[in-house]
């Protein structure tokens, strides 16, 4: 057997192990994986919807479980989920803090609110997007679920189902008797 | 209940693709003719198998079957039929099943004309294919059965993914895996060639057809891919070197080489061990496509959700067929030799030279598109390449290639004499370069070395191929179909090299923003928004825009480009309006609403565009062209008499 046939099988088989590596890398990383799961979220700080002179932010937060949900009225998709998390927050087990991203006119969001309920326990804005920025939010809607430490523990890049929100959320929750009960949130 | 029967279905067809796989390659080794006779009923029931379970799915969609899991994710009562039936490639499960069936349909094609070739040799091929068959069965049922229930069923529908919904896409897939799955009988041929150990001095005369034939309906699927990819995506673009474009276009070029190094075998009995490799190779870089579009290894606009079982599986598939396959040719090539020389400037030379660069060609595409796995190989993260490594690399392989075509299609076989002599062909040469100069500095004006070298490339391809048949016309002599064939599929490949030079040098693109009644120029033409008015679609809301092309003040026409927003995914999809004048392109697409009237608006000028989709279509048609030839037919009406002649048992081979 010459030496030169067998140089397809050697290229073939290297090709082979660079498809293995990439196939266990994938499994490590997920495509959609934020990079900023399993770190402390960025530290954030946002004027509160109904009244602009107050804010809420990280520090406050600290100490407690809470989603970072980022929505706007101009969002089709932020819509549909729009009753996943009304049915969510019946659960209360844990806060749902709304960030209004993008909208130019705070009255836009209220009225959305009002027409189709709040699912929120404080919703904040973010008009310039610079928490959006440091957070890698992509589209919305995107929600985070921080700890209370403050790491983010999980980052839905899309719209949260009830599948999701039961398997990707409260999966992720300490048991139910060990969650304090829910707090009237930063304010 | 249906359903069931589906799945039962391809159960049934798993294990007659074991029997045809048993008998196909077992039988004619221990030299049971009987085994070897029973091949072919294998055949016949696993494709009836296959086409059930596809009508049962099929019959699933345009019934609204939603207890069924597949057809509930990919379907809704709101979807139009056509797109009903085309949900069934719509995602992974249903586009695997297509995959199977395409292959059970040509595995039938190979059993029904093969009836003529050797009766052992005919088996192993079809032995080969069932194992292929085999596989993606077994892949099927373990990791994908599209006929899962889904308890209890759903009130409706998700909805068929909103790219999807539209006449090109719907069938793009079906095309593109047909001459996907056509490479397989090309690797089957040469897995039986090995598995016997010699290659029939005709083998190359009946592997020719097939390689053909899947490798015109790879050039067409291409092009519907990226003529698709330009009006709906939104950008305007036609290639990004994306890697599930790429993992379609690496098996054409290496199909294009073996339909060249084929014909080499056919009629000098050379390169055999080299077109068994190109056999093997086309159908492994279309196995590779499949795993990199399926198992998420490689990001893309075009993937499929990423599942690394499914990854796995189509690995160790892959492992066990490719590296099969090239582990039979390290063992068995070595004794197909050929003896006989030839010289330098011969065309066996030039065809030699087309191989080389296709498959360079190639490998430097599979390199770029594997850049991100072999970086992570090496310990390096994300490593990623686009156009700006593809091009050059590309162009690199590709100019020599098309310099050395002209030529080589004059030269001889074995003598290293040009066919007609060397002074009509530069005279031409002179001829194309005035006229790439004249269209550069006349028409389109500007200084564009790349459009003045694929202008003077392409007329000069244009202008060489066509003077045989010309000269031939003129003296009264015969033309096979198989010259006017590869002629159409040269021209057709000038034309393409015309087009994207053309495309790439004078493409005027300009990002606007428009309030309604207000207008802005780009590339001479200027597009002034009427308005945008609110739409309802079967199963989506739209926004169209209307849109008013005029030059120096002269009205052209006017345009309507869409976003459709989907209903049930609340997805959007952008549909660009184009008119084209004389083959230029006057495209514009809508994009956000700014808000107070105003919109963002992507305005291009594409000149010469219509010949990037002639092009390949005349490859396409060459392609067809050559496998009605005579030589064929006449061949099979041989072969037909010789075995009713000598159909006594154990026929010579």
């Amino acid at each position: 057997m010459s030496p030169r046939f067998l140089v397809p099988l050697g290229v073939f088989v290297l090709l082979v192990i660079v498809l293995i590596v990439g196939l266990n890398h994938s499994r490590e990383v997920g495509v959609l994986q934020s990079p900023l799961v399993g770190h402390e979220i960025p530290d954030w700080e946002l004027p509160m919807l109904t009244d602009p002179a107050k804010s809420l932010g990280s520090r406050e937060l600290k100490g407690q479980w809470y989603v970072l949900n980022f929505w706007g009225t101009w969002c089709y998709a932020c819509r549909a989920e729009h009753n996943t998390l009304l049915q969510a927050q019946h659960d209360a087990r844990v806060q749902i803090i709304g960030v209004d991203w993008k909208d130019e006119n705070s009255a836009d969001a209220l009225d959305w609110l009002s027409r189709l309920g709040n699912p929120y326990t404080q919703v904040v804005t973010d008009k310039a997007g610079n928490t959006a920025i440091d957070l890698g939010v992509a589209a919305a809607p995107e929600s985070f679920l921080v700890n209370p430490q403050g790491v983010i523990v999980y980052k839905e890049p899309g719209v949260i189902t009830p599948q999701s929100w039961q398997h990707e959320f409260l999966a992720r929750l300490p048991p139910q008797s060990s969650v304090p009960a829910t707090t009237a949130g930063g304010s | 209940m249906l359903p069931e029967l589906g799945h039962f279905a391809l159960v049934l067809a798993l294990m007659l693709a074991g029997l045809q796989a048993f008998f196909g390659i077992v039988g004619p080794a221990l030299g049971r003719d009987r085994w070897v006779a029973a091949t072919t009923s294998a055949v016949a029931g696993q494709f009836v198998m296959v086409a059930t379970a596809v009508g049962i799915l099929v019959y699933a969609f345009v019934n609204f079957d939603f207890s069924v899991l597949y057809v509930a994710e990919n379907s809704n009562s709101a979807l139009p039929l056509m797109y009903r039936i085309a949900a069934l490639w719509g995602a992974h499960e249903g586009s695997l099943l297509l995959w199977i069936f395409l292959l059970a349909v040509w595995t039938l094609a190979v059993a029904i004309v093969s009836r003529n070739l050797p009766q052992r040799f005919a088996a192993r091929v079809l032995g080969v294919l069932g194992v292929l068959s085999f596989g993606f069965l077994l892949f099927t049922l373990a990791t994908s059965d599209p006929f899962r229930r889904l308890i209890p069923a759903a009130a409706d529908g998700r909805d068929l993914n909103p790219l999807l919904q539209d006449p090109g896409l719907a069938v793009h897939p079906p095309v593109l895996y047909t001459g996907y799955v056509g490479l397989a009988v090309a690797f089957s041929f040469a897995c039986a060639a090995m598995l016997e150990g010699r290659m029939d001095p005709d083998w190359a005369r009946w592997t020719r057809p097939w390689t053909t034939a899947a490798w015109a309906f790879l050039t067409c699927g291409i092009t519907l891919g990226s003529w698709w990819s330009y009006y709906t995506l939104g950008w305007g673009g036609y290639w990004e070197w994306d890697p599930v474009e790429n993992a379609s276009f690496m098996p054409w070029l290496v199909a294009t080489a073996l339909i060249h190094s084929l014909a080499v075998t056919e009629k000098r009995g050379l390169f055999k061990s080299w077109t068994l490799l190109l056999a093997i190779l086309g159908f492994s870089l279309s196995l590779l496509g499949t795993f990199l579009v399926r198992s998420g290894v490689l990001v893309s606009v075009h993937s499929f959700a990423a599942d690394p079982d499914r990854g796995r599986f189509i690995l160790i598939f892959l492992g066990l067929v490719i590296g099969g396959a090239l582990t039979l040719y390290a063992w068995r090539a070595p004794l197909l030799k050929s003896n006989v020389g030839f010289d330098l400037l011969s065309r066996e030379s030039f065809l030699l030279f087309n191989n080389i660069l296709l498959v360079v060609a190639a490998a430097t595409v599979l390199g770029g598109t594997l850049a991100p796995l072999i970086g992570d190989t090496m310990g390096q993260t994300s490593l990623s390449v686009g156009a700006p490594y593809f091009r050059p690399t590309f162009l690199l392989a590709m100019v020599p290639l098309l310099l050395l075509l002209s030529v080589g299609i004059h030269a001889n076989w074995k003598r290293g004499r040009l066919e007609v002599a060397a002074k009509p062909l530069l005279v031409i040469l002179a001829v194309a370069v005035i006229l790439a100069a004249a269209a550069v500095f006349g028409v389109y004006g500007g200084r564009h070395a790349l459009a003045i070298t694929g202008f003077a490339i392409g007329g000069w391809i244009i202008l060489s191929s066509l003077l045989d048949p010309i000269d031939r016309l003129r003296r009264h002599l015969s033309l096979s179909r198989a010259v006017l064939g590869m002629t159409l599929a040269h021209i057709g490949l000038a034309v393409a090299v015309i087009a994207l030079s053309g495309v790439e040098s004078y493409t005027s693109e300009r990002d606007i923003a428009l309030g309604t009644g207000a207008s802005a120029q780009v590339g001479g033409y200027d597009f002034k928004l009427l308005g945008t008015r609110a739409l309802e679609g079967p199963n989506y809301s739209a926004t169209r825009a209307t849109v008013v092309v005029s030059r120096d003040g002269r009205m052209i026409t006017t345009l309507y480009p869409e976003v459709r927003q989907f209903w049930v995914q609340q997805q959007t999809r952008k549909v660009a309006g184009i008119y084209n004048l004389h083959g230029t392109d006057l495209f514009i697409a809508l994009g956000d609403d700014l808000g107070a009237g105003r919109w963002s608006l992507r305005a291009q000028i594409r000149p010469l565009i219509t010949l990037l989709w002639l092009g390949p279509l005349f490859m396409a048609l060459g392609g067809a062209l050559a496998l009605s030839d005579r030589r064929y037919r006449l061949e099979r009406a041989a072969a037909r008499a010789s075995a009713s002649g000598a159909a006594a048992p154990g026929e010579a081979h």
